[in-house]
């Protein structure tokens, strides 16, 4: 691939200009690097740096923009006219990229020249059956103007290919011949690289700020064009979750409700199962247990916390549900008809919160000071009853906090719901029924082959947009007040 | 703790002052409940991790076994060119093949009725096997050549112990009571035989038709590739913001706000990677769906606040004294970072993006979002072919198995995970021992 070849091409250029400034920065005082300003390396580094900097800043913008650049100008040759009912113009722009991409295809194939692909016209050729031949598959006969316009984009991608070949070149050929000019012993090459190397280091603290960023665009963009679609009181008060698969909207009913229900009924009785086993646990092992058991049972419970979740989810599916069932099921009670339930997900997922919650909750017990429990014991207390009425109630923020960041997970966790809850969206009190969840959905909407323009796609976007305001909150709610009590004991 | 003074009805005590009154007598009963409801909480957290390991165990095994049919078999030069000259010409190989397999049967002693439809339904199409193998090495004409043969995945579940005769309902197409009885005695010849299932680890995903021969090697691949995207782009990018936010950064709003940042980005579920991964990476700019590249790309930025909360950790474990001499004898503060601290800090570093990484290779959640659980039955063609063609990754592949009806499928998905846990430990393994190895304490 040639953007490969662009990259190896100028780390090999960087290689050079380090050996070539280290040479000449020593040659520069006749061959004796000790009257340099700095090391000879670091005259090497700064050839090298500036080679790689301007080309790989240039690269990466260019291969970002390009597509966009091309999209905009390429839709925008598609009269309106064009553009039939029931199809949007970013319907007919996948069409183009697809047909584009079989056109490289085909090319790269053999199975025509380039020359012939470029004169290709509907009218001539069937450019969808050349196309099926090179395994792409068009739903329907390719439009001439879709033709033209793929041809179009085939042009104009060419043209930016060689342009970002030249542009990135030619930035890595300045960087380095100026760079190499400035190098002489009496320039200040350690300074210059440090800063260049402090840059750096601010640019990849960065990445956690621009993936934010990103993760709000593709959040907000994607939920502001479901609500163009769709109403947006009928999805936050919608109490029926029922998306038509025409992909035409219209007939689905998106209401978020039954998702959270779920999706809170399903934490609950996970928290329900963790809480109480996790915060036992915690107790007994910063409070009673000799190192030894300390030493074993700490790393046990950490294990289930190493797990993947997508384990959990199959124990979930194929142990655990089937185990409810033969218990509940219609064999005695006949409360449970199927093994994917709230009770199967929830019990499960709270398997999976106990380490969560024991590890902070025992961080959060190891903090209340030794002279809280001394107090105590000089009154006369048992071990027991100082916990209870001395320990704990000193703890109790932290483990509030605590309890809130095993539920933020809970609402997050998506491989265990996925497999082990169900797919019905249900408002339903009854914990053997099945349920589904925020997460489940958005999995469910946006697997599979559907475009990304229909209501039935886009609405998961909205529902991440939901799922993270939720976790968000409860996160920044719950470190606030983890932190606050930490402040209290220090 | 009760009021002395307020209680002058109590009765005089009489009998040995080691003797607890019923009232320490109760609350000493109380600190005993309270130790065994810790002691039962740790108990019940071992259970459900003795539970979970004996499911994967007990389900996961099986996966590996297969039962084939190993025979001898030689086929002479006027056998091959009577046969290619036939008209249904795998049929004649299939009959090479039971005539074969009888005069070996009557070798053993054991009497059995069989006949090619039942062949067909044990072993699957033998007479194309047979034929393709000769085709393609003509110089095992004429002399004995081992064949091993997969059983139907049927017979390998019967042997296994998931499938029984009362499982075969009436008019089944794919196994007869009569096919048990042929199998048991192949069995007691020692023709069919379970054996170690390599095609499971080096084979790929394959459709409804042929469950048996399904093999995770392709997706074993496509996490491999993924994690080297992973750990090329986060070890660096990681390691050089925590020594930023660590060493240099002033004080004021924007070093805050990285910190909150990376803070609030370790607590977003999975998911909401995912749909960044599907919006910007493939929506936005273009990347190719179900490719290792995007996947690894999303897992980066999953990984990278676990890998900088660590980093910045072990730097701060470095002594500021290793710091001060450094600069004391003229390193500028770069080259003390560089040249002292981060060499100290390493172990530490490596630790925890082991660690980061293991992670990265369980989730699964971002990856059904940008497509990766599409049905990959093959290995990619290049190495440049493995980041950018459509690909599996282990965790995927297992929910897809489990997605499917087919309780061989299941097995699989049952196999799958032990073969992902293989993984997992054995990276954790290798970070304790990392640990332990070069773990300094000041």
């Amino acid at each position: 691939m040639p953007v490969y070849w662009l990259i190896l091409i100028v780390l090999a250029l960087a290689a050079i200009g380090y050996v070539a400034g280290r040479a000449r920065a020593i040659a520069s005082n006749g061959g004796d690097p000790r009257g340099l300003h700095s090391l000879p390396s670091f005259y090497g580094y700064n050839v090298a740096l500036s080679v790689m900097t301007p080309a790989f800043g240039l690269l990466i913008v260019w291969l970002i923009a390009q597509p966009i650049f091309i999209d905009m100008s390429v839709s925008g040759q598609i009269p309106d006219s064009a553009i039939s009912d029931g199809q949007n113009r970013s319907l007919v722009m996948s069409d183009v990229r697809r047909v584009a991409e079989g056109l490289d295809i085909l090319v790269s194939e053999g199975g025509m020249t380039r020359e012939a692909v470029d004169g290709m016209r509907t009218d001539f050729t069937n450019v969808r059956e050349r196309l099926g031949e090179v395994g792409v598959a068009l739903g329907s006969n390719i439009q001439s103007f879709v033709l033209a316009a793929a041809q179009d984009y085939r042009a104009m991608a060419r043209t930016g290919t060689f342009a970002m070949w030249a542009a990135v070149l030619l930035a890595a050929i300045v960087g380095f011949g100026v760079s190499y000019t400035k190098t002489h012993k009496t320039f200040r090459a350690r300074n210059t690289v440090e800063q260049g190397i402090t840059l750096l280091l601010i640019g990849a603290a960065c990445i956690a700020i621009l993936t934010t960023i990103g993760i709000l665009f593709s959040l907000i963009f994607n939920t502001f064009e479901f609500f163009r679609l769709y109403n947006i009181t009928d999805f936050f008060f919608g109490t029926v979750w029922n998306p038509s698969f025409s992909g035409r909207g219209g007939a689905s009913e998106l209401g978020i409700l039954p998702l959270l229900w779920g999706t809170f009924y399903i934490s609950l009785v996970a928290l329900l199962v963790a809480v109480p086993i996790g915060l036992f646990a915690a107790i007994y092992l910063s409070e009673y247990a000799t190192p030894r058991v300390r030493s074993i049972a700490k790393p046990m419970l950490e294990v289930l916390a190493g797990i993947p979740t997508i384990v959990y989810g199959l124990f979930a599916l194929l142990t655990v549900g089937p185990f409810l069932v033969s218990v509940f099921g219609k064999d005695t009670v006949g409360w449970m008809s199927g093994g994917t339930a709230v009770i199967t997900a929830g019990l499960v997922m709270g398997v999976m919160l106990i380490p969560f919650v024991s590890s902070l909750s025992d961080d959060i017990i190891n903090a209340v000071p030794q002279a809280m429990r001394d107090g105590s014991y000089g009154l006369g207390a048992t071990q027991s009853e100082t916990i209870r009425q001395v320990v704990l109630p000193a703890a109790l923020p932290g483990i509030v906090g605590a309890i809130l960041l095993a539920a933020s997970r809970a609402i997050g966790e998506t491989m265990i719901v996925v497999l082990g809850a169900g797919a019905a969206a249900k408002l339903s009190l009854n914990p053997f029924e099945a349920m589904t969840t925020v997460t489940a959905k958005i999995v469910s909407q946006l697997t599979g082959d559907s475009d990304f323009a229909s209501p039935e796609a886009l609405v998961a976007f909205a529902l991440g947009t939901a799922l993270f305001v939720i976790t968000l909150g409860l996160n920044v709610f719950a470190l606030y007040i983890v932190r606050k009590y930490r402040e209290q004991y220090e | 703790m009760t009021d002395a003074t307020a209680a002058p009805a109590e009765p005089v005590r009489k009998g040995s002052l080691t003797d607890a009154d019923t009232r320490t007598a109760a609350r000493n009963r109380a600190e005993k409940r309270f130790q065994y409801y810790g002691i039962a909480a740790i108990v019940a957290g071992a259970l459900f991790l003795v539970l979970l390991l004996t499911a994967i165990l007990s389900n996961g095994i099986p996966a590996f076994k297969r039962a084939t049919l190993n025979i001898d078999f030689t086929l002479t030069q006027e056998q091959f060119d009577e046969a290619e000259s036939a008209m249904l010409k795998t049929r004649v190989y299939t009959d090479y093949f039971i005539a074969d397999l009888s005069q070996r049967l009557e070798e053993s002693g054991i009497e059995i009725e069989f006949n090619d439809k039942g062949i067909e339904r044990l072993l699957g199409k033998v007479g194309g096997t047979i034929r393709a193998h000769y085709r393609e090495n003509p110089q095992d004409i004429g002399e004995p050549t081992r064949f091993q043969l997969a059983a139907s995945s049927r017979v390998d579940r019967y042997f296994k112990g998931t499938f029984d005769r009362d499982d075969i309902g009436e008019g089944n197409r794919f196994i007869m009571p009569g096919d048990l009885d042929f199998a048991d005695a192949l069995r007691d010849a020692g023709i069919l035989t379970q054996s170690f299932d390599w095609n499971f680890i080096t084979g790929v995903d394959t459709g409804v038709d042929n469950a048996g021969g399904a093999g995770i090697g392709a997706s074993v691949l496509g996490s491999f590739m993924m994690m080297i995207v992973v750990l090329v782009l986060s070890l660096p990018i990681g390691v050089a913001a925590s020594i930023y936010l660590e060493e240099f950064a002033p004080k004021n709003r924007f070093t805050d706000l990285i910190e909150v940042n990376i803070s609030n980005l370790a607590a977003v579920p999975s998911i909401v990677f995912g749909i960044l991964g599907l919006a910007v990476f493939i929506q936005f700019m273009g990347l190719p769906q179900s490719a290792p590249l995007v996947g690894g790309l999303v897992l980066t930025l999953m990984t990278l606040p676990t890998i900088i909360i660590s980093t910045r950790a072990s730097l701060k474990a470095v002594p500021p004294s290793i710091r001060e001499a450094a600069l004391g004898v003229g390193a500028s503060k770069m080259q003390a970072v560089f040249h002292h601290v981060l060499p100290l800090a390493m172990p530490g570093i490596l630790t925890g993006t082991i660690i980061g990484l293991a992670q990265a290779l369980g989730e699964t959640a971002p990856l059904l979002l940008i497509g990766m659980v599409g049905f990959v039955a093959r290995y990619p063609e290049t190495f440049m072919q493995g980041f950018e063609g459509p690909n599996s990754a282990m965790p995927a592949q297992i929910y897809n198995w489990a997605a499917r009806s087919d309780a061989v499928f299941t097995e699989k998905a049952w196999g799958g995970i032990i073969i992902l846990l293989i993984f997992l430990l054995s990276m954790n393994i290798l970070a304790i021992l990392l640990r332990r190895r070069f773990e300094r304490r000041w």
